[in-house]
């Protein structure tokens, strides 16, 4: 069975550590705050502004002063302080994030990441993602395995990257994977449960190693 | 020195002509400044340079100034929520330049600071560096980026003084403060307006020098773009 999106972002919140500042993406990464670990705390920092990001705000108590960086309405917490773009984003680029989830396009084996932009079609922008992959201290990828049946895990991206040799991590609804950012390649950490070792690898295209006790 | 103005339409008076190039804050729909957004498509400047993080959406904010096509280029960093930008684009009708988010705030505070040009590794190996000098520091590969100045910057703030000394509320602070800084004429636009003296000096988030001219407007349209809830246990 592989993961469904909840399971996915179960997983991504093991990667979570006591005292961590933690950027998330819009998408499944989102819903990694709903599984943070008990007996540990982490700040979300939402890169419009924000440190300390609360939950969605109960009807009637939305406020277009405050919102995410999905533009949704969130709120408060005792912990929240907010500032302006330049800073959140000195708090990126300054290596001060300590991890970063966020979805992808494609990743390949040597840790390159395309997340923002698919040539001759509209292109939306690539909003904090840039600064984010360059600047987070660790990068977690959560996306689905394959995209219509092609795979997401290549060789080499295709399509225009975000970041080169950027990804530490990529968890998809089969299988978990690390990447050595520094030349090593990718290694297969851990298969979702009933996914065997043959299906991951056909409907992988980047070579990976095995990880212990996969195989 | 009087720096409070009757309303948009004075406080923008002799500042707007065809080609210039407007900052405008804003993070999506929140801390934009509404009120001068649409004074500026009332004057019908046209040829505009906005540099702005997103473009509004349609019928809201800088999307106001797209309908009316008095936008020529725009610098940004995410677009993806206006549909007539994309038509406007696809037709070659509208110019535009993406920054990464982090990027973009530091080229505005760096111009604002007097800064020409800084390095930063984000967008290295990427399109965004592409005919851009790269430089390596301490082992790792940076690119250069330029500061931007603009001839107008707009910006919305909860709380003025006479002085223009600035407080922003929440997350609609978002680029307002470093625009501030970056245009060689700054309006804006606030919900409350006190005497100099009122505002704690310490409390200021940005000091008045950054700032010209001030228009305080009891009501302000404040459109949510994601309404999201939870519901009362």
């Amino acid at each position: 069975m592989a993961w469904t999106r909840e399971e996915m972002a179960q997983r991504a919140a093991r990667e979570l550590k006591d005292g961590f500042y933690v950027n998330l993406g819009i998408g499944i990464p989102t819903l990694v705050s709903n599984y943070i670990p008990s007996g540990i705390t982490v700040q979300l920092q939402s890169e419009n502004g924000m440190l300390g990001m609360g939950p969605f705000p109960y009807e009637g108590d939305e406020d277009p002063d405050l919102i995410n960086a999905g533009k949704q309405t969130i709120t408060e917490l005792p912990t929240t302080s907010y500032f302006d773009s330049a800073q959140s984003f000195g708090m990126v680029r300054g290596g001060h994030i300590d991890l970063s989830i966020l979805g992808a396009m494609q990743v390949a084996e040597n840790g390159d990441l395309a997340n923002w932009m698919i040539p001759g079609r509209m292109v939306k922008g690539m909003g904090g993602a840039m600064d984010l992959v360059a600047g987070v201290k660790r990068v977690v990828v959560l996306m689905e395995h394959t995209a219509k049946d092609e795979p997401k895990l290549l060789h080499r991206c295709t399509l225009p990257l975000t970041g080169a040799g950027v990804v530490d991590m990529v968890i998809t609804d089969l299988g978990v994977f690390q990447i050595d950012r520094h030349g090593s390649g990718m290694t297969l950490l851990e298969l979702a449960p009933e996914v065997s070792l043959q299906e991951i690898q056909g409907k992988t295209e980047a070579g990976f190693a095995l990880g212990n006790g996969i195989g | 020195m009087n720096k409070t103005y009757p309303d948009a339409k004075t406080a923008l008076a002799g500042l707007l002509h065809d080609g210039m190039t407007i900052m405008a804050g804003g993070f999506g729909l929140s801390g934009i400044p509404e009120k001068l957004i649409a004074e500026i498509k009332a004057s019908g400047v046209k040829g505009l340079t906005v540099i702005s993080n997103n473009a509004g959406i349609d019928g809201a904010g800088l999307g106001l100034l797209l309908e009316t096509r008095q936008i020529g280029k725009m610098i940004s960093s995410y677009v993806g929520e206006n549909k007539l930008f994309a038509d406007l684009y696809l037709k070659g009708e509208l110019e535009l330049e993406f920054n990464p988010q982090g990027t973009l705030a530091e080229r505005i505070r760096a111009g604002g600071a007097g800064i020409p040009a800084f390095f930063t590794k984000t967008g290295v190996g990427t399109l965004v560096a592409e005919g851009k000098e790269t430089r390596d520091f301490d082992g790792q590969t940076y690119v250069m980026e330029r500061g931007l100045v603009a001839d107008l910057a707009i910006v919305h703030a909860w709380k003025a003084d006479t002085e223009g000394n600035l407080v922003f509320r929440k997350t609609a602070r978002n680029f307002n403060p470093v625009m501030a800084t970056a245009g060689r004429v700054t309006v804006v636009e606030v919900e409350h307006l006190v005497e100099a003296g009122e505002i704690q000096p310490d409390q200021i988030h940005t000091p008045g020098i950054f700032v010209q001219r001030i228009v305080r407007y009891d009501r302000y349209e404040k459109r949510i773009e994601q309404r999201t809830v939870r519901k009362r246990a």
